[in-house]
């Protein structure tokens, strides 16, 4: 089974039916036990650095995702769920993460070569970076997932599995530490190639995720 | 790059599709959900569900709609009609939207614009207004085009992204439904006054009107059309050879 954490943010149907189309049973939960006993875990989210990360502490899920880690169990943060992997975001001031994945979140905008659309919305390719990453086992360069963001992660070149051009740079598009990754984009909103991220990430247990 | 989208947009009333002529005459055509599913497989990079209706049974026929559809499609979901509060955004949020659009809802209270930005993120509140010349300025209409609200709509779209939009659509009434290409030159001037993404809306009639609107407008995000697609007219995925082979970047 597979916990989505239930932590106040982020609209979770969307994840919970692309689980579901995937053969995957999955539980939306803020209850310690029931994450403790998943096989793996999945940290949504959506708006606000700042404010998804006190939520995440006030609602105790901060310690769970911790102690879900620790205990080897592999952690799949999604779009802001992934900026919350970082050590620190500079959205709105200075905010720690996680401390998952060495590097910041910075705001797009000051890091483009070219003047372009924020936010960075729509489908994009992903260029593989280290194709060792078990989520992108059947992932391959030039395939499209979808994005919606205006601040990424940056100096994270040793746990970027996958990046994607956007007003001329790369841009952090899979991270992955141990039985840590992050997915900037949305697998549950990019088609099948999302699709197979899903299964490739359900198919990790807690022994076999190691880097 | 990211890629130019392609947006079919089917308007719902009472659990069907139906589209408008020049918001006039609406016709039925089909189940809304078959008909997203059609689309997605058919390299459609998003939806649009825009709720035409106006009773509580009818926005409920809509709610499950939008449930049975995102439990099968896996691209994003825009949900617009009817959103006034922020009530009626976590409705539709909780049954699969991933977008919300408001119009005139956003008109009589912007607020709700910096609100649901706020609760929700820029992301997710997608400005869309209904644009007509009168005089030879741009005014905003209300109520699907009926009311001409007098706001000069270059003013009320930097407004809208000031407050926290994160994509405008900007549908031309004056090209809406005449099939002659999208409105190069009102979109033109939105897109130069703003940096959030644009959705140019009303006036497809042909595949090349889209190969015209990314070439004529290279900032252009995306092109959302209807009947043409639910007709037949344009199959999306010649529609996106046709782009590609035009050296447009599409998601094929």
């Amino acid at each position: 089974m597979t916990a989505i954490i239930d932590y106040g943010v982020g609209n979770l149907f969307s994840l919970v039916c692309s689980l579901g189309a995937i053969g995957e049973a999955a539980e939306v939960t803020r209850d310690a036990q029931k994450i403790a006993q998943a096989d793996r875990v999945i940290l949504p989210g959506v708006g606000a650095f700042a404010d998804a990360a006190e939520k995440l502490e006030s609602s105790g899920m901060r310690q769970v995702v911790k102690q879900a880690v620790e205990a080897g169990k592999p952690l799949l943060g999604i779009c802001l769920g992934m900026q919350l992997l970082f050590e620190k975001s500079m959205e709105y001031g200075e905010h720690f993460g996680l401390g998952y994945i060495p590097g910041q979140v910075l705001p797009l905008e000051e890091h483009l070569r070219e003047r372009v659309d924020i936010p960075h919305m729509g489908w994009n390719r992903l260029t593989l970076t280290d194709p060792r990453c078990p989520i992108l086992e059947e992932i391959r360069t030039g395939e499209y997932v979808y994005f919606v963001h205006s601040y990424a992660g940056f100096s994270c070149e040793p746990y970027t599995a996958a990046v994607t051009e956007y007003g001329g740079v790369p841009v952090t598009a899979v991270v992955w530490n141990q039985n840590v990754f992050g997915t900037q984009f949305h697998p549950e909103k990019s088609g099948d190639v999302g699709l197979k991220i899903l299964k490739a990430f359900c198919r990790l247990k807690a022994e076999s995720s190691g880097k | 790059m990211v890629t130019k989208r392609i947006i079919p947009c089917l308007d719902v009333k009472d659990g069907r599709v139906v589209k408008g002529i020049q918001f006039q005459n609406v016709q039925g055509v089909c189940d809304p959900v078959d008909l997203a599913e059609r689309y997605s497989k058919a390299g459609a990079d998003e939806l649009v569900f825009y709720d035409i209706t106006a009773s509580a049974e009818g926005r409920n026929l809509f709610t499950d709609v939008l449930q049975r559809t995102a439990s099968r499609i896996f691209i994003p979901l825009t949900v617009g009609g009817g959103i006034r509060t922020l009530d009626d955004f976590e409705r539709v949020l909780s049954c699969g939207a991933d977008k919300v659009s408001v119009n005139s809802g956003a008109i009589r209270n912007p607020e709700l614009i910096s609100q649901a930005a706020k609760r929700y993120g820029n992301q997710c509140v997608v400005l869309s207004v209904d644009v007509k010349r009168v005089n030879g300025s741009f005014h905003v209409f209300l109520n699907g085009g009926r009311v001409d609200t007098q706001m000069d709509a270059i003013e009320w779209i930097r407004r809208g992204v000031d407050m926290g939009a994160g994509e405008v659509v900007l549908n031309s009434m004056d090209t809406d439904g005449v099939r002659k290409g999208f409105d190069l030159a009102m979109l033109r001037q939105v897109k130069q006054a703003i940096s959030v993404p644009l959705i140019a809306s009303g006036g497809a009639g042909k595949a090349e009107d889209f190969v015209e609107l990314f070439q004529a407008i290279p900032q252009m995000s995306a092109g959302l059309a209807a009947s043409i697609f639910h007709f037949g007219e344009v199959e999306i995925p010649s529609l996106k050879k046709m782009l590609k082979e035009q050296g447009i970047e599409v998601r094929v």
